[in-house]
């Protein structure tokens, strides 16, 4: 009777479909369980909506995000600013399409750096037995164990001056944020590869090619990681919504991106001040973040049930 | 179970030093020089530049530059503000009270949601009940901490103007009444913070009862004849809470950022919102003795975690 409730209902019935279904390609199969996932298809609709209107946006709605007119300050959304303006008589649409590049820049960008080095750090961990994989998981739980936020916080206070003379006001930012929030993310990945790495290579295919007479190499990246890459995409979809957070949230408390630069959580810090004569200002910067980070879970959700059946939380 | 917290405690002070070496290399691998401002200021002389350099050892090797620190971060000597002009310890011993008491009656808020909601729906997978409880899951952490300070300020102080949104230290009124507004100006952080704590809690406790409720020695415990309660409570509750513990104290750091950001939201004067000003004003040494604080409590929660795992499962206590 142990676990006899589904981890999820729509992992069972695909299970259950399995057997019954003509013979169809893993891609097909994982699309067609990934589907009855309602939420997650409807998140990945919201996503892909909001990633077309930051990309193509800006050529669509040609206002500029700086154009000052204190005619027309804190306006509520309008024919002519249908979000509405700013504190300066900024048009918030134009505002939010550019600054919602950077902050999904931001998230895929810290992602790969997570999944980078977690990939790499869990990979070596679980492949070298002994000494070299105690010392990665100390690292690990020593990493896990840091005050995330303060020491974000702390480094890009010290950072952040250097890296601008290196790469530009906003590049140095770019840099720094992405280096600095994917550094703080990878250590779930890494517990995740090493446990797949660790029950992958003793199986029998990887035995093989051993026997073989495969390198180490070639067993990891031709046998192994493809096969522990599942878990992998689901943390790493979790991870782009953590780093929009982290972003928003360095950006909210007045150290992220410079001022001039309107990511989503600097109109959030900008319209704080106004939330009682334009709270429009707030909701709507506030909404976008809330609208992607939930948009990601809900497809982490649903990656979840198709890629890594057996895991729930 | 003395032993046990022993082991822990010695466990614990690694990840102490481990954390003192990152923050000091975080520091000393920083460009620009604690001494910068006193090289711009044109009233004071390079000899004696020089000789402060000299006095606090900034050109002595970095190992030993770093005993040096260590030693006087642990005899307490945890230097003087640049901005208020008063000790950093006293600062933070005053500002660290409203900090705990935040984040302390925010989680014992997220337990009181997330324990019943989770159990709840997890006794009745599927049904209407735990559906609308895993949307508001969702919905509850993947709202930010400072979109919902914002909201709630919107809402309850704004449009209703029911509560305070600046969090006061200096409260005028005296007896109930004087609990009465500090129950008023805390409870949006509070609830803040516990909501979004509360929402991944619930999902997780949903899932470890999940696994566990089917487990035959719960049927065992129902065909005994005990009460659904009693099995639910004692049976499946204990056992399911242990995945729970883990995956709590994993997210302690998470906890301590969302403070940060609260504290800073409604003003409260804990040493989350020293952090951000000390920040904002190039205040190196609060900088500094803030963040080891902070490290310092997720090391001392997770203890406490550890504590409830051997009270949890005795097996790990007396292993």
């Amino acid at each position: 009777m142990a676990g006899s409730t589904p981890a999820s209902l729509t992992v069972d019935r695909g299970a259950a479909r399995e057997g019954l279904a003509p013979q169809v390609s893993p891609a097909l199969d994982a699309w067609r369980r990934f589907r009855r996932h309602r939420l997650a298809v409807i998140g990945a609709v919201i996503l892909i909506a909001m990633t077309l209107a930051v990309v193509l946006g800006p050529s669509l709605w040609k206002v500029s995000i700086n154009d000052i007119d204190f005619t027309s300050r804190l306006e509520g959304p309008t024919l002519t600013h249908p979000f509405g303006t700013d504190d300066l008589g900024q048009d918030l649409l134009a505002r939010m399409l550019y600054g919602g590049r950077i902050s999904l820049a931001v998230g895929l960008a810290a992602m790969m750096v997570a999944v980078l080095v977690g990939t790499l750090i869990g990979a070596v961990a679980g492949i070298s037995r002994g000494s070299v994989d105690a010392a990665l998981m100390l690292l690990t739980d020593l990493f896990l164990s840091l005050p995330q936020l303060p020491l974000l916080l702390l480094l890009i206070y010290l950072f952040r001056d250097a890296l601008k003379g290196l790469a530009g006001p906003e590049g140095g930012v770019f840099i720094l944020v992405v280096a600095v929030i994917g550094g703080f993310r990878w250590m779930p990945v890494a517990r995740l590869v090493r446990a797949q790495f660790m029950s992958l290579r003793e199986k029998e295919f990887v035995e093989a090619a051993r026997a073989l007479g495969a390198t180490t190499l070639r067993q990891v990246m031709r046998h192994i990681l493809p096969n522990a890459l599942g878990p992998v995409i689901v943390a790493g979809t979790i991870t782009v919504a953590e780093a929009i957070i982290a972003e928003s949230t360095l950006s909210f408390l007045g150290l992220g991106f410079p001022p001039d630069i309107p990511t989503w959580g600097r109109l959030l810090y900008d319209a704080k001040d106004y939330l009682d004569i334009a709270p429009h200002w707030a909701l709507i910067a506030g909404a976008a973040i809330f609208l992607a980070v939930l948009a990601i879970n809900f497809i982490g959700d649903g990656l979840r049930d198709v890629l890594d059946p057996r895991r729930v939380m | 179970m003395g032993r046990y917290l022993l082991r822990r405690l010695l466990i614990a002070l690694p990840s102490l030093l481990g954390i003192s070496i990152v923050l000091f290399t975080i520091l000393a691998l920083a460009p620009g020089d604690p001494f910068g401002e006193l090289a711009s200021n044109p009233a004071v002389p390079p000899e004696v530049r020089l000789a402060l350099r000299a006095k606090f050892g900034m050109d002595d090797p970095i190992l030993l530059r770093y005993f040096h620190w260590l030693a006087a971060m642990l005899q307490g000597d945890w230097g003087f503000s640049f901005v208020s002009r008063v000790d950093v310890d006293t600062l933070i011993w005053q500002r660290l009270p409203a900090t705990l008491f935040v984040i302390g009656s925010s989680q014992i808020l997220a337990l009181l949601i997330a324990l019943p909601v989770g159990v709840y729906a997890a006794t009745r997978p599927y049904s209407l009940f735990d559906q609308i409880a895993n949307t508001f899951a969702f919905i509850g952490f993947s709202l930010p901490t400072f979109f919902t300070g914002l909201l709630f300020i919107l809402v309850f102080s704004i449009h209703l103007d029911w509560l305070p949104f600046v969090y006061r230290s200096d409260l005028a009124a005296t007896g109930w009444r004087w609990y009465w507004e500090e129950f008023r100006q805390a409870i949006m952080p509070i609830a803040v913070l516990g909501m979004f704590q509360g929402a991944s809690w619930t999902r997780y406790t949903r899932a470890a009862v999940l696994d566990v409720i089917r487990l035959d020695y719960v049927s065992t415990a129902r065909s005994k004849g005990l009460r659904e309660g009693k099995v639910v409570l004692r049976h499946v509750l204990r056992n399911a809470l242990i995945p729970v513990v883990t995956l709590v104290a994993l997210q302690v750091p998470a906890i301590f950022g969302g403070a940060i950001i609260t504290e800073q939201i409604f003003r409260v004067p804990g040493i989350g919102s020293l952090l951000i000003s000390s920040i904002l004003a190039n205040d190196t040494p609060v900088i500094m003795a803030v963040t080891f604080v902070f490290a310092c409590l997720v090391i001392l929660f997770n203890l406490i975690a550890d504590l409830l795992y051997g009270w949890l499962d005795p097996r790990i206590a007396y292993r």
